[in-house]
């Protein structure tokens, strides 16, 4: 039955409304029908994650039957061409550039944080917000021009001779290294880069926590410096740890930047001035070669695998963290 | 009393200090990228392919990448679409407030912090496993897969915006939920969805890491599907890695073109946010 007849509409409205002479019957079978493929592909997505892990681990296979995993993982000795793989210096680095890297950026960026979602004028927090928007859109491969041109001078010819001839006694601070590349270079250029992430995430748990909480400590009598040190941080505490990892987690899997800045040396870096080789950088400047090498490929798929699984870890914890935090809300 | 407000004075510095930098830090990069690349943009950077000895100092330009990348990521984008879009209607409309809802955003939320050499990694897995190779599709695929989450979670944000009563009159109306969604939700969202694919958009040109696997690199104009692709990102990675500083120069032109298109996306989003709103119901 259509209802063709009874509907007062001209032909051309009519063309519009193409469910109004659709049989209920057939708009039913479409909603049904777009229900179940609209949920068979969000189902599929969310089995990503565990189908991006079990291909990693199916290709990294091989590498496995040739090494132990704790060999793979604490050997030091890289030498794909006599089969040895040996992640430690490349984990090594990978973590020395990303600890480098948030303690240059937690700080500044909790401030600026806190700054925004307690003491500006909305006018001005509108001002900011774009700018740190277009900071988190700014390519990987442009912070690593930035930091060939600007950071790796900069460090090459005043921070390291600075801090060499005043806390030059401190191994952490001692450098054989001539040029700027190197581990704080990949920090800096890091740090920026986790700005905006750390910024916008605590911005938003520090602005959730309720203002009741604040007028109290403030009629109270504290300062509104203390009520955020005291109650706005303390109730945001755990948001605010999410914000860290998050930045932490994008930092550790980042590749191009650090890769153009870090030196890439195979090394144990013992200062922050040696060269690093972090695991991304060891995947993507091999990714050319690694077919014509026996395990070669594995080796690599196997080193993705080891940041996936870091990175998510690291992800996944504060994910829950802040959807904690939004039921509580 | 004096102390705290001594301390309270003090960390107010320190923030504006802290603000300042974030806020410096963006401008000095900008500022480096222009004032560096500026000098060796020409019109034939635009307009040629790279020649004979491009890489040794002589004439040529990087059309093959600005193509390339607008191609790599414009498909990224509408594959990204196909399936983003259905997501997120899937999310808001058809199944709220489950465990599977939540499920799904959890799992949405860490694809987006992957770092982009895993999803290179992954695409080039699945390429080799469909025995294809580096080709302009495998780039644009792996996109899709680095675009999807940034894409849904923003459509899935702006589909949650739309009052509870514009569906609710819709429903009473008689239409069904397909209905509800096709003709009132993506009018009423127009704005947001399309803010989502600038941003999927912008973050997909601008990646090189994942398609560095898997769209490959070459001199000439994408002209194939499957053939291999030349982009932005890797443009400038690769003139980087030249000895020649005249190279390297032209590297940091690409690197501003690059930061232009970004520059302008964000433009483009922001306006579109304010415009465009012919068919939103307020």
């Amino acid at each position: 039955m259509t209802k063709e007849s009874t509907v007062p509409f001209t032909r051309k409205d009519h063309d519009q409304r193409w469910w109004l002479s659709t049989p209920i019957l057939t708009r039913r079978v479409i909603d049904r029908l777009a229900q179940q493929v609209m949920g068979t592909m969000a189902i599929t997505t969310g089995l990503l994650v565990p189908v991006i892990i079990l291909a990693l681990c199916l290709r990294a296979r091989p590498i496995l039957e040739v090494q132990s995993l704790s060999e793979l993982i604490f050997s030091r000795e890289w030498h794909p061409l006599r089969g040895l793989f040996g992640f430690y210096p490349f984990i090594v680095g990978t973590f020395w550039v990303t600890a480098v890297g948030m303690v240059i950026a937690v700080p500044p960026s909790l401030l600026t944080a806190i700054y925004l979602a307690e003491y500006a004028h909305p006018k001005t927090r509108a001002l900011v917000k774009p700018f740190v928007d277009l900071l988190a859109g700014i390519p990987s491969v442009v912070y690593g021009v930035w930091g060939i041109l600007t950071v790796v001078p900069f460090i090459e010819k005043t921070i390291a001779p600075a801090v060499k001839s005043r806390l030059g006694i401190l191994p952490l601070f001692q450098t054989e290294n001539p040029t700027g590349y190197g581990i704080l270079a990949g920090g800096v250029v890091l740090a920026v880069m986790v700005f905006p992430i750390i910024i916008a995430v605590a911005e938003e748990v520090i602005s959730a926590v309720p203002q009741g909480l604040r007028e109290a400590s403030l009629a109270l009598g504290a300062t509104r410096w203390q009520t955020i040190r005291r109650v706005v941080l303390r109730r945001g505490g755990p948001g605010v740890l999410a914000a860290v990892v998050l930045g932490f987690s994008r930092a550790f899997g980042e590749t191009m930047a650090v890769l153009m800045v870090v030196g890439n040396v195979p090394q144990v870096p013992r200062s922050i001035f040696d060269a690093a080789y972090p695991l991304t950088a060891l995947i993507a400047n091999n990714y050319g070669e690694m077919m014509s090498i026996p395990q070669y490929d594995a080796a690599l798929l196997g080193a993705a695998l080891i940041l996936m699984i870091v990175v998510l870890f690291f992800n996944l914890g504060s994910r829950l963290i802040l959807v904690r935090i939004g039921k509580n809300e | 009393m004096k102390k705290n407000k001594l301390e309270e004075s003090f960390f107010k510095i320190l923030m504006i200090t802290s603000l300042a930098t974030v806020i410096g830090s963006l401008f000095l990069i900008l500022g480096t990228v222009i004032l560096r690349g500026l000098p060796a943009l020409n019109v034939e950077m635009f307009t040629q392919i790279p020649k004979g000895g491009y890489y040794l100092g002589k004439e040529g330009g990087i059309l093959n990448a600005i193509l390339g990348s607008l191609f790599l990521a414009g498909g990224g984008t509408i594959l990204a679409l196909m399936v983003s879009l259905p997501i997120s209607i899937y999310l808001q409309i058809y199944a709220t407030r489950s465990h599977l809802v939540e499920l799904i955003r959890l799992s949405l939320d860490v694809l987006w912090g992957m770092p982009s050499i895993v999803y290179g990694a992954f695409a080039f897995t699945l390429l080799l496993f469909l025995g294809m190779r580096a080709s302009l599709l495998g780039g644009m695929i792996t996109l899709a897969f680095l675009e999807l989450p940034i894409m849904t979670r923003g459509m899935d944000e702006s589909i949650a915006m739309v009052p509870v009563t514009l569906k609710e009159s819709s429903y009473a109306l008689g239409a069904t939920r397909y209905e509800t969604a096709i003709k009132v939700l993506l009018r009423q969202t127009a704005p947001g969805l399309l803010t989502s694919m600038l941003l999927a958009f912008g973050r997909g040109i601008g990646d090189a890491a994942s398609v560095l696997f898997t769209a490959g690199y070459t001199d000439r104009l994408p002209d194939s599907l499957f053939g291999p692709a030349a982009s932005l990102p890797l443009a400038v990675f690769f003139q980087l890695g030249t000895p020649f500083p005249a190279v390297q120069d032209r590297a940091y032109a690409s690197a501003l073109v690059l930061t232009l298109i970004i520059l302008v996306l964000s433009l483009i989003s922001r306006s579109l946010a304010s415009r465009f709103t012919k068919h939103v119901v307020r």
